[in-house]
């Protein structure tokens, strides 16, 4: 008896053991035996991209990936995304609630894969056009309705809060766009940087640099918006198991920082708010 | 611009939005939670703290129906599906409601369809008051290639929750405004002229721009609304054994990518 209900798919077969049909005796990605040759064979890297584009990556790509997951693995404990995870990480929950805090956070338009998706799309619209470009930076939108994602506030790629670009955004540009192709968004990016940061007022981002290594894989705004969440995970991953180790006490608990504008009745109570619930 | 800003609120934060000043009292927009809100509903509640005001109990009762009309407990529907798979492989309660709220910012249904047909309304409105012909804006936004969101519906052609909803809008005196009557104009003409449904998207929106209500509060108003329909699937999966919610066999996953190849062919 077959089930009446079917998935589709162009990246994975499986074929069943004859004892069970609810169990993989092999396992194919996009044609490619994924345990008898893709796992003693290939790195990490290279299933990553084969899994994503359907076919096997050349070495540069594979290169470009592994040193883009390095850039983007730790944003490190100030950084917004693994700030909620290191809350999550506290408090004692779950660790997927850690990821999932990491997750919905990180996915935002300052800093976030939603802003790296407008930057892949103004990538296609816009290509090596540095006029275009200065035209889209501060125009972004598709159009005029309103959406689930609000309106950009800043030029996509780029920092509003930043002054000059920072070295390690610079590091990484430089050293991201050595291992990429020589007509591509990279080397572009790195060559208009200095025009790009004069025309929108503030310095790039690594949300920029990064979608640029996208495009230069070949990803598109989705598969790139995927991607740069998940590479970003390891960093909020480890500041959540650090800061549960820590434990509350040693955490910021902001009370006191939080002040009512209109408040017509004072504290009363002789005890501050400095414990957590 | 640049960082300065940032120090103005490194150690303090101003707000107008409320404060828990624990072992005395809660304020929720200048009103004590415990002494002012106690006796409120829990969704006029969340009504109140969204919008920083009352807008009364017939918008609560209102929007109170909203919830209750999409609160369906059918494993089928996807953001349900996702927190009966919670409840299949045992992940936990918040795990998988959270999930499913999380899939239920939608594009096909849910959040994206709300947000688009309220706006379309307004919009809409302010196309009229310019003097335009409804009809002509409809045609406009179609032409467009844009999606009139609130009309046709997947997987179904009509929408049971349509009649309660509006006798409810009209037992709670809610069901003359104009927005909801330019719903049921676009309807009319998109029915006509190309054999479109409306589904309760298109009334909600039209009630809740009447209702007065932004873009950006509607979303946040709806955002849990399919909760009460997810805890039961979640419980049905999580009750029977493990890994049995619909369970997926290898020849079901058909697929229709490369062939088989090797891994040592040269490229």
């Amino acid at each position: 008896m077959a089930s009446d209900y079917l998935y589709y798919s162009n990246i994975w077969q499986e074929e069943p053991e004859e004892s069970n049909p609810f169990a993989a005796k092999a396992c194919y990605c996009s044609g490619y035996d994924v345990y008898g040759q893709v796992v003693p064979q290939a790195s990490w890297f290279e299933y990553l991209l084969l899994m994503l584009k359907g076919e096997r990556p050349s070495e540069a790509e594979t290169k470009l990936i592994e040193k883009l997951a390095m850039v983007l693995a730790n944003p490190g404990p100030r950084e917004a995304s693994v700030r909620a995870a290191m809350n999550a990480g506290i408090v004692g929950t779950n660790h997927s609630s850690a990821l999932m805090a990491a997750l919905a956070v990180g996915s935002g338009q300052y800093g976030g894969a939603q802003e790296v998706s407008i930057c892949m799309r103004l990538w296609q619209e816009c290509g090596h056009n540095l006029e275009l470009w200065k035209i889209r930076l501060f125009r972004p939108e598709e159009d005029e309705r309103a959406d689930i994602w609000l309106p950009m506030e800043h030029a996509p790629g780029f920092d509003p809060n930043g002054d000059d670009t920072p070295t390690p955004i610079l590091q990484a540009l430089d050293y991201l766009t050595s291992l990429a192709p020589s007509n591509g968004a990279l080397v572009w990016l790195k060559q208009q940087r200095s025009a790009l940061e004069e025309e929108v007022g503030y310095p790039l981002a690594i949300s920029g640099v990064a979608a640029a290594a996208l495009v230069d894989l070949g990803l598109n705004q989705d598969q790139g918006n995927m991607l740069y969440l998940m590479l970003r995970l390891p960093g909020a991953a480890i500041h959540s198991l650090e800061q549960k180790k820590r434990g509350w006490k040693q955490f910021p608990f902001y009370g006191s920082a939080i002040e009512l504008a209109d408040d017509t009745s004072p504290v009363q109570s002789p005890i501050q708010d400095n414990t957590a619930k | 611009m640049n960082h300065k800003h940032l120090l103005d609120t490194e150690n303090r934060w101003v707000t107008t939005k409320g404060k828990a000043f624990l072992s005395d009292r809660v304020v929720m927009h200048g009103k004590n939670l415990h002494t002012e809100l106690g006796d409120y509903e829990w969704l006029h509640l969340y009504l109140f703290s969204i919008l920083g005001r009352d807008p009364g109990k017939n918008v609560a009762k209102m929007l109170s129906h909203y919830w209750v009309a999409s609160s369906y407990p059918d494993a089928a529907i996807w953001p349900n599906h996702v927190t009966a798979l919670a409840g299949t492989v045992r992940s936990t309660a918040s795990l998988a409601l959270m999930a499913g709220l999380s899939v239920s910012e939608a594009s096909i249904y849910g959040r994206r369809p709300e947000v688009r047909a309220l706006d379309f309304f307004y919009r809409a409105g302010q196309w009229c008051d310019g003097g335009g012909a409804l009809t002509e804006f409809v045609e406009k936004e179609k032409s467009a290639g844009r999606i009139l969101y609130g009309y046709g519906r997947p997987m179904a052609n009509s929408d049971e929750r349509i009649p309660h909803t509006l006798d409810k809008a009209k037992e709670l005196g809610l069901d003359k405004g104009r927005h909801l009557k330019i719903a049921f104009e676009v309807y009319e003409h998109l029915k006509e002229k190309y054999d479109y449904s409306i589904n309760v998207a298109a009334v909600h929106a039209g009630l809740a721009a009447d209702m007065g209500f932004t873009c950006q509060e509607y979303q946040l108003l709806l955002t849990p609304g399919f909760v009460a329909g997810m805890a039961p699937c979640y419980q049905d999966a999580r009750d029977r054994p493990e890994g049995s919610f619909f369970p997926v066999r290898c020849s079901s996953v058909v697929y229709d990518g490369p062939a088989k190849r090797d891994w040592n062919t040269p490229r």
